[in-house]
């Protein structure tokens, strides 16, 4: 006999999602950059280098004088897989794995922070609304009126020095910390407002009405009645913030207010690019971070638009 | 919309109702504010939704209550579900006070009062199973029924109508009758004393209704359990209750037993009501010569509602007094004991066919003569 077990609404997108060879695929890829990430250390280990030798000290035969690698396509041989960088002579193969790990653990925490930023004042000014929501909006259109790329440029030394005087060697921890915080402060007011309508309107179903009959707490119905009906949002939301972070990080990196030398990072690697030393002497070099942030940024969209129209066949194209 | 509701007849043997008043609403209040303004928002007026009306409804009795979408039915239910905040007016439930009575207080009687809704799309939350659902209101009491929760949802799907076995599905996979008999599960599983239906059936087929309101009439019937149901129109009740009250923009403008409502109505508006009913069929034995109203115009709006008697700007039998003073809702001479209306210048008590069908908009006359 057929089993009469219903299908959730979770259940019945995931089919639709597994039936979508695009989305099937982005998924692969994005899968695969977060277990490069995950998996540095251990591939490195096993590679048998690491991104901080300074290969131009180490092994000074590869290079010429002015520091760059002697051999063609940047130095690419079966020992450094993907070159080494000029003037210092990092070995580029760990430096990107290195580099995407700290990218994306950044732009993790700061789609963390966000989600949980955006759940909690989206959802607070749509259950409750009346002042609380007059005021969560208008600090939202406050904050969206502010020119973010610029704020980014502006606040990362002043958010740095507030943690460390600037005399003083700046930590990566601070500047990771710093990072993530100045995106957060300009990245949750989209989803917060997305949330913020979505609670408006659950909050006039009767289902909701159905509970506080029943002597539901304010608590019990956001955990239990609103929270599971946003879900969909937060997600195909965070899959299309998730790369636009990893993005505007390495923007930051690239303009020299993110991660610095020698701590290896994705955008930093385009700043490095673009030196004077690399361009004219070593194209190779801007290959594999381009190449790779590429394929990463599309698959990821791609994925985010797979989500969406997973959960909410009624817009598929 | 209703000419193919097909109802049982009115058994007789429905129970006798015991005397003992369960709810009281004495000059119950609901004024929504109206915002406007700007820069600065303020209240410029109210919505006076409902204004200060009194019911009453008995141990294991069925209320009807019946009016034009609009005129305050759904917000009475929320009132008394205390789902809205009264502004005025006084609920008392089992003589206790619970007019203005916070979450926690009303932790004990929460169980007692339970609502049936009227859209099965958005009265189960999408994300449940129909276990969930049914079992949510006895998890929020703490009521560890004896053969467990999932034992007592499987009953009570069994008691409305469903395949027990549907416990693991979710909202989605049902038809919107099998949805509101959930609902219907849902307000059972507390054994409530008092249900507040809000228009269960007006979202379904026609087809469906009649089903709907058999089950909800034997489960008030069998379990003994009041009803405050509401409706737009009186075919729907008919059957259902053991007493009627008929609301016009915000106020009860007549209210009685069954009989009397619908043999001998006295004010204006329930004639007008009654001859909107297709095909109710008057008894077994007499078919009169209907009536025939049409009620032309809008309902006026609820924020700046006619003096006096509220449905002037609708009544043929209208005069100067009507305009200036508000008709008392009260025995009026001719009326037998219970039977109350609002109305300084009653019809007969009959709905038999006049010599001329009312029809009040011009245009309409107009219409009818082509
Ligand atoms: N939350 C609210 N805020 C403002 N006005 C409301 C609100 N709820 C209902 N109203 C108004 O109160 C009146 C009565 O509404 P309602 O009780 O839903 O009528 P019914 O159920 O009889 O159709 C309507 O004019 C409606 O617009
Ligand atoms: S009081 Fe006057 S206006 Fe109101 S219903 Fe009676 S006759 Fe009509
Ligand atoms: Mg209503």
């Amino acid at each position: 006999m057929k089993k009469l077990e219903g299908r959730s609404p979770g259940q019945l997108m995931w089919i639709r999602f597994k039936r979508d060879r695009t989305g099937v695929v982005s998924a692969y890829v994005v899968a695969f950059f977060f277990l490069v990430g995950l998996l540095a250390p251990l591939i490195s280990k096993l590679y048998g280098k690491d991104p901080y030798t300074v290969y131009a000290d180490e092994r000074p035969e590869l290079f010429d004088s002015a520091g760059v690698p002697l051999q063609p396509n940047g130095g690419i041989s079966s020992q450094f897989w993907f070159g080494l960088e000029p003037g210092n002579g990092y070995d580029v193969f760990t430096k990107l794995l290195y580099g995407i790990r700290t990218s994306l653990m950044i732009s993790v925490c700061v789609t963390i922070a966000t989600v949980l930023t955006g759940i909690l004042l989206g959802v607070a000014a749509g259950y409750l609304g009346g002042k609380p929501d007059y005021f969560i909006s208008r600090v939202i259109d406050f904050l969206l009126a502010f020119p973010a790329q610029l704020f980014f440029i502006a606040s990362m030394p002043v958010v740095v020095s507030l943690f460390v005087s600037p005399t003083d060697e700046t930590p990566t921890y601070v500047r990771v910390v710093a990072l993530i915080a100045v995106q957060w402060f300009l990245g949750w007011m989209s989803l917060a407002r997305i949330l913020r309508g979505t609670s408006l309107a659950l909050r006039e179903r009767e289902f909701i009405e159905a509970a506080r009959v029943s002597g539901a707490s304010p608590w019990r119905i956001i955990s239990r009645e609103i929270l599971p009906n946003v879900v969909t949002p937060i997600l195909v939301q965070s899959t299309y913030m998730l790369p636009g972070f990893v993005t505007a990080e390495a923007g930051l990196s690239y303009l020299g207010v993110g991660i610095v030398e020698p701590t290896p990072d994705w955008g930093q690697m385009f700043s490095k690019a673009s030196t004077e030393l690399v361009m004219s002497n070593d194209i190779t070099y801007m290959f594999f971070p381009g190449v790779s942030m590429i394929i990463f940024i599309v698959a990821f969209n791609l994925l985010g638009d797979s989500v969406r129209d997973a959960f909410d066949p009624k817009t598929a194209r | 919309m209703t000419e193919d509701l097909v109802l049982p007849a009115p058994r007789d043997a429905a129970p006798e109702v015991s005397g003992d008043p369960l709810l009281v609403v004495e000059g119950l209040t609901k004024h929504f504010p109206v915002k406007g303004g700007f820069p600065i928002r303020r209240t410029v007026g109210a919505v006076q939704a409902v204004d200060g009306i009194d019911l009453t409804v008995h141990v294991g009795e069925s209320f009807g209550l019946v009016g034009e979408s609009g005129c305050g039915k759904s917000t009475t239910g929320r009132l008394i579900t205390r789902l809205l905040e009264p502004s005025a007016g006084k609920i008392t439930y089992s003589g206790q006070d619970i007019t203005h009575a916070s979450r926690k207080q009303l932790a004990p009687i929460r169980s007692e009062i339970q609502m049936i809704f009227q859209d099965p799309y958005s009265s189960l939350n999408p994300r449940q199973t129909v276990g969930k659902i049914i079992s949510g209101p006895m998890e929020i009491n703490g009521i560890q029924p004896a053969g467990g929760r999932e034992g007592r949802v499987r009953e009570l799907l069994e008691i409305v109508g469903l395949n027990p076995e549907h416990y693991n599905r979710f909202p989605h996979e049902f038809s919107g009758g099998q949805r509101q008999r959930i609902g219907v599960a849902r307000a059972l599983a507390l054994e409530p004393k008092l249900i507040v239906a809000d228009e269960p059936v007006s979202a379904l087929d026609v087809s469906i209704q009649a089903q709907v309101v058999n089950l909800l009439q034997e489960v008030q019937r069998e379990l003994g359990i009041a009803f405050l149901f509401i409706a737009h129109d009186l075919a729907v009740v008919r059957h259902f209750s053991h007493r009627v009250a008929v609301m016009y923009l915000g106020k009860i403008i007549e209210v009685g037993d069954r009989d009397s409502i619908y043999t001998r109505p006295r004010h204006p508006y329930t004639h007008a009501l009654l001859s909107a009913v297709p095909e109710v069929n008057l008894g077994d034995d007499e078919t009169v010569g209907r009536e025939r109203i049409r009620l032309a115009g809008d309902v006026p709006s609820p924020i700046n509602p006619p003096t006096g008697c509220r449905f002037r700007t609708r009544c043929w039998k209208a005069q100067d007094k009507c305009a200036t003073e508000e008709p008392p809702l009260i025995q009026i001479s001719g009326n037998l004991a219970g039977h109350l209306t609002a109305c300084h210048f009653p019809e007969e008590p009959t709905i038999e066919a006049r010599d001329e069908d009312i029809v009040l908009d011009p245009a309409l006359a107009a219409l009818e003569e082509s």
